[in-house]
């Protein structure tokens, strides 16, 4: 269940829209980030807030990159690996970073910190390779800078 | 040269209200609603000759006199800043550094449209962008900008912001429409187009970032100069140039059109990278076909590159340099198109991953000469895709089998790729 400032928050988001659905995406992200992920609960009050059903929420959360229907880490990594930040040698920085978590791609580090998804272009291709860890992007990457992100990540996330 | 979209930037942060206005911004809304009609505005526009700069560069003017004007009910505008073009990076750049030209755009297009709500539909990872636009808004609206009666007129406008969750379909204007609405993003048919039934059944215009950023500066200065600023004859404007790959600097920059490739990568990106040789690239970001050595005095513009078999696109340009596979580089983006289908057709859904097979087998070495002729079928047949997508997909591929077929042929007969040790 979600606290009550949070549904009257996004009842007025919702209110706000042209159409209530309008409001989908808003919603499952705020959710989302309450939950860690877009639990099947998160779904269902999703789905009485937008006046639609379980399933048409489903057929949203499913579809997007950003919205996670299974649990994650604490911090979501992804890793561009588009034909710019290819030419970069972002298959050198996939393979570093699962050897460093200890994990394959879509797998979830052993202390539940990261989980770690391949991801399209992020539209930093100036700047390749690229990932972003939660919130946050890093850019340039080498192997150096990857340790770098994650050990900032870390003391961040405590 | 004379700068448009990059004339107010700052190196490290992005203008100011203040500071944009000082420059003559906000001067061509006054300008219109003081003395134009929105038929002048459109024909501004038209007369410009401003080609869509999203990729596809249909006339910007044109696709705005499509919409009718007698319809009761409302219509929309939306702004398409879903950049997801693998290489694009354009638009970010340019609403990092300011997200006034767009607003005032807007406002402007709103004005010749007849539109009382209009949305900019944001990608995710665009969340910087976003926030210069949140606080611009905000900053128009107190100056009468936008919102009610904007400067004292009958004209009223409102501004929302999409924040959209990732999805490289989005950027299809009709599944970019669906996701709007909230309903699972996969394209719809197009007749109707957008422009009679779009947005909540209404009629709707779909622009581009880079696109309304243009229109200011048409409308303050005519669109005679508008047509000068390029280089070649029958080009128009300027267009924003990203540039990744095997360059020495991987630089986004504003260059009037009709400017070469030799002209763009030996001057602001200043050649290759050390001690590499220019062997292709890709100029309109992973949609569009291979432009090969000979092709470097070319004139950066819709119909010259098209001329020579490819597209400006985006203006997404990823070089590669000799030694690089093109086989390789074929299947990562065949990859990211085969993941990103949204699968609502069969050729897209299955072509796609069947394609990626084939070249991924020739990647490593298991090719047999038939699947040459198996991969010209696909170009062929993935054009009866139900949208662009698949036959964007299929741009590389034909590209790689146009220019590169020793290439291909070659990782077959030797039975490994030729560039790996």
């Amino acid at each position: 269940m979600i606290p009550d400032h949070l549904k009257k928050s996004l009842e007025e988001r919702v209110a706000h829209a042209v159409s209530p659905r309008e409001a989908a995406v808003d919603v499952m992200k705020v959710l989302q980030s309450h939950y860690g992920w877009l639990t099947d609960e998160a779904v269902g009050e999703a789905a009485q807030l937008l006046g639609l059903s379980r399933l048409q929420v489903d057929e949203l959360a499913t579809f997007y990159e950003m919205i996670y229907r299974r649990p994650v880490g604490k911090k979501v990594i992804h890793v561009c690996d588009s034909i710019s930040c290819w030419s970069a040698c972002c298959e050198a920085i996939m393979v570093h970073l699962q050897a460093r978590l200890g994990i394959g791609l879509g797998g979830t580090s052993a202390d539940g910190m990261f989980t770690l998804i391949p991801c399209c272009c992020m539209g930093m291709c100036g700047d390749g390779p690229v990932m972003s860890v939660g919130a946050n992007f890093y850019t340039n990457l080498t192997p150096e800078r990857v340790d770098e992100a994650l050990e900032l990540e870390r003391r961040i996330g405590n | 040269m004379e700068l448009l979209l990059f004339k107010h930037n700052r190196p490290d942060r992005s203008v100011t209200f203040d500071e944009y206005c000082d420059e003559g911004g906000f001067a061509a809304l006054k300008k219109a609603i003081a003395g134009m009609s929105p038929d002048e505005v459109q024909q501004s526009v038209i007369d410009s000759g401003l080609r869509g700069r999203g990729g596809a560069g249909f006339p910007t003017g044109k696709k705005w006199s499509f919409v009718p004007r007698n319809l009761p009910g409302p219509r929309w505008l939306i702004c398409n800043c879903d950049e997801m073009e693998p290489g694009t990076y354009k638009d970010r750049v340019l609403l990092e550094h300011n997200p006034y030209s767009l607003i005032e755009g807007m406002t402007l297009a709103c004005y010749a449209l007849g539109v009382r709500h209009a949305f900019i539909f944001v990608r995710r990872g665009y969340e910087k962008a976003a926030e210069n636009l949140t606080r611009a808004l905000i900053e128009a609206k107190e100056a009468g900008f936008l919102g009610e009666r904007i400067l004292g007129s009958e004209i009223s406008v409102d501004l929302d912001l999409h924040l959209s969750a990732g999805r490289y379909i989005c950027g299809e204007e009709t599944a970019l429409i669906n996701a709007l609405e909230g309903k699972r993003p996969n394209p719809r048919s197009k007749p109707p187009f957008p422009a009679i039934k779009g947005l909540w059944d209404g009629p709707t215009v779909v622009n581009n970032v880079e696109t309304l950023a243009n229109v200011p500066a048409i409308v303050a200065n005519g669109p005679a100069w508008f047509k000068g600023l390029a280089l070649n004859p029958e080009g128009a404007g300027t267009k924003l140039f990203c540039v990744s790959g095997a360059v020495k600097n991987r630089v986004c920059v504003e260059l009037p059109i009709g400017t070469t490739l030799r002209q763009i990568i030996d001057g602001p990106c200043g050649g290759m990278a050390e001690g590499k040789k220019f062997k292709a690239c890709i100029p309109g970001g992973a949609s569009t076909q291979f432009m090969t050595p000979a092709q470097l005095d070319v004139p950066m513009d819709f119909d010259t590159v098209a001329k020579v078999g490819s597209r400006l696109g985006s203006g997404a340009i990823i070089v590669f340099e000799e030694g690089c596979c093109l086989v390789a580089a074929t299947l990562n983006l065949i990859t990211f198109f085969a993941r990103e289908s949204c699968g609502w057709c069969t050729p897209c859904r299955e072509g796609l991953p069947f394609v990626k097979e084939i070249l991924e087998r020739i990647e490593a070495g298991g090719g047999e000469e038939r699947d040459i002729g198996i991969l010209r079928e696909h170009v062929k047949y993935l054009s009866y895709a139900f949208c662009a997508f698949a036959p964007g997909a299929m741009a590389p591929l034909d590209g790689l089998l146009t220019h590169f077929e020793d290439e291909v042929r070659e990782h077959i007969l030797k039975g490994k790729c030729p560039f790996k040790g």
